[in-house]
């Protein structure tokens, strides 16, 4: 693969990225310094390698499962297409606005109300102030949430939260989708219809990447699939086949 | 935002302080969610902004002016004419610094678990902080300019100026360390306690309870300079100059240099603190996701 020359519909580039995760913290200076004097012995803490020499390019509209069973590094890798981690080694490229719906809610404060809610975690997810005002009629219809919208979300009922929650992300209006184990929203009428707004994401022409468990859905949404197993890539290719290798195992 | 459109560009790299200017519509949401949450649930809701300070001068004033015979009077002729206003101007800056950093130094693990899911300028949380405290400092200010009027305050723009010096200087500083210990309480969490501890040393190693001519005299003019390049003592000297020096007789003690060369230093100082607290910020930031 190309090191550095970038096909212009490539929207993202993982290149050769890996990253250490240490298993024990330390969490005092004490225990520093007593290694330190110690002359440095030792490991202070112990590693292992979350992603080893993972390389991934995805194009532009492209719609990606990333699979593999827990522990295996999809999160970790959606962290690093998102920016909230960096590669100890290894590059990762964008192209456009980023938006992960990676645990719908994380923005979402509880002694506020629904609308504030809405406000901050469009801000949270990159959206400005005439970009939030202009959607938000279309937020609200969208969520079902209808007179609730000005309650405190801590009284809200966990479907209410997390159907607010995705429609506020599915608002974003990225280029670049990162869904993490989020498609079990809501009840079944209102999951229906998230896949129906991520199906409709894929038409438009935008970039998807998925993270879940739920092999049948990621079938029907995604067209390739990328198996993962203790941070190695294992499989890339057609969605089906990808989910007979993982179902195989 | 468009002209990423057609670039690739490397998640997770910020502009530093940067982003937080290009963030402020978010910025604004963040500190108006801060003051929002802060006080809920309580009768009193934003009174307690008042209250607590009022009550804290209440018993310093009690303490030190009276029974320690801080204040002037006619039994106590060496002590500080208008000790009220000396007291009261002081604390209100501190409890600005104290509040700003005690909050920016818990910022970053407070909000861990956004930080840990969505990429955003991280340095928007210590700036919230900051910028919270000092919407808090403001009806403390309110209260202290009222309490100078009736002491018979009657300031020039010079001495206006002084005090927005003092306030940058604070805000600066505030900035600056609550970057560095916010960014450092990630890896230790000995880091908050630590500022716990810097916080309680800031508010005696400042003349806000004493005048800084008891420490010339106890210190010795070599020392006293040492004393004096601290950023907090200059601001609080900076709004003594303020508030309190216009409702006394002009004879009591302000440093000497302090417009030509001490405000201008704890500028420079605080500007640097922000610098090393911004690069070290920047230096750790890179794995707060992995380590929260």
């Amino acid at each position: 693969m190309a090191t550095t020359t970038f096909n212009t519909t490539t929207a993202i580039a993982v290149e050769n990225i890996s990253k250490q995760f240490v298993l024990r913290h330390t969490r005092s200076i004490k225990e520093a310094v007593v290694w330190l004097a110690k002359g440095r012995k030792g490991d202070l803490v112990e590693k292992f390698f979350a992603l080893d020499n993972v390389s991934i390019d995805i194009k532009q509209g492209e719609t990606v499962a990333l699979l593999g069973l827990n522990g295996s590094g999809k999160s970790t890798l959606l962290k690093h297409i998102s920016g909230v981690m960096l590669p100890d080694s290894g590059s990762v490229h964008t192209r456009g606005r980023v938006a992960g719906l990676i645990e719908v809610g994380a923005g979402f404060h509880q002694d506020l109300s629904g609308r504030d809610n809405v406000y901050l975690n469009g801000a949270i997810l990159g959206m400005t102030e005439e970009e939030i005002n202009d959607r938000f009629n279309s937020i609200l219809e969208f969520s079902e949430i209808g007179q609730f919208i000005d309650t405190e979300v801590k009284f809200y009922s966990s479907g209410m939260y997390l159907r607010l929650a995705f429609s506020v992300a599915v608002h974003t209006d990225p280029e670049v989708f990162l869904v993490d184990e989020i498609l079990a929203v809501g009840d079944e009428p209102f999951q229906k219809k998230c896949l129906k707004k991520i199906k409709e994401l894929a038409e438009a022409g935008k970039t998807l990447v998925v993270v879940s468990h739920d092999l049948d859905v990621v079938s029907k949404i995604c067209s390739r699939g990328i198996l993962l197993d203790h941070g190695h890539v294992v499989f890339d290719g057609p969605i089906h086949e990808a989910v007979g290798v993982l179902r195989g195992k | 935002m468009s002209s990423n459109v057609d670039s690739l560009v490397k998640p997770g790299l910020g502009g530093g302080l940067g982003d937080v200017f290009r963030s402020r519509f978010l910025l604004k949401l963040l500190v108006r969610k801060e003051l929002k949450v802060r006080y809920r649930g309580s009768v009193l809701g934003l009174l307690w902004s008042y209250v607590k300070p009022g009550v804290q001068f209440i018993v310093f004033y009690i303490a030190l002016g009276v029974f320690l015979g801080l204040e002037k009077s006619p039994r106590n002729p060496g002590g500080l004419p208008n000790y009220a206003v000396y007291l009261f101007s002081g604390i209100v800056l501190i409890n600005f610094f104290t509040e700003a950093l005690g909050n920016a130094a818990r910022s970053i693990v407070g909000n861990g678990g956004l930080i840990k899911k969505i990429y955003l300028p991280r340095e928007l949380f210590p700036v919230a902080s900051v910028w919270v405290s000092a919407v808090h400092f403001f009806p403390q200010l309110v209260v202290l300019v009222a309490a100078c009027f009736v002491a018979g305050w009657h300031p020039n723009v010079i001495q206006l100026g002084a005090a927005v010096c003092g306030f940058i200087i604070v805000a600066l500083l505030a900035t600056g360390l609550g970057l560095l210990f916010g960014a450092i309480n990630v890896y230790f969490r000995d880091s908050e306690n630590f500022v716990d501890m810097l916080l309680m040393i800031a508010t005696w190693a400042s003349p806000v309870m004493y005048a800084s001519t008891m420490v010339q005299s106890k210190l010795g003019e070599g020392w006293y300079n040492v004393y004096q390049t601290n950023p907090i003592t200059i601001a609080v000297e900076a709004f003594h100059y303020t508030f309190w020096l216009p409702t006394t007789d002009g004879s009591a003690g302000i440093p000497p240099h302090l417009l030509s060369f001490w405000i201008p230093l704890g500028i420079v100082v605080s500007i640097a603190v922000l610098l090393l607290g911004q690069l070290t910020f920047r230096r750790l930031e890179g794995r707060f996701a992995q380590e929260l």
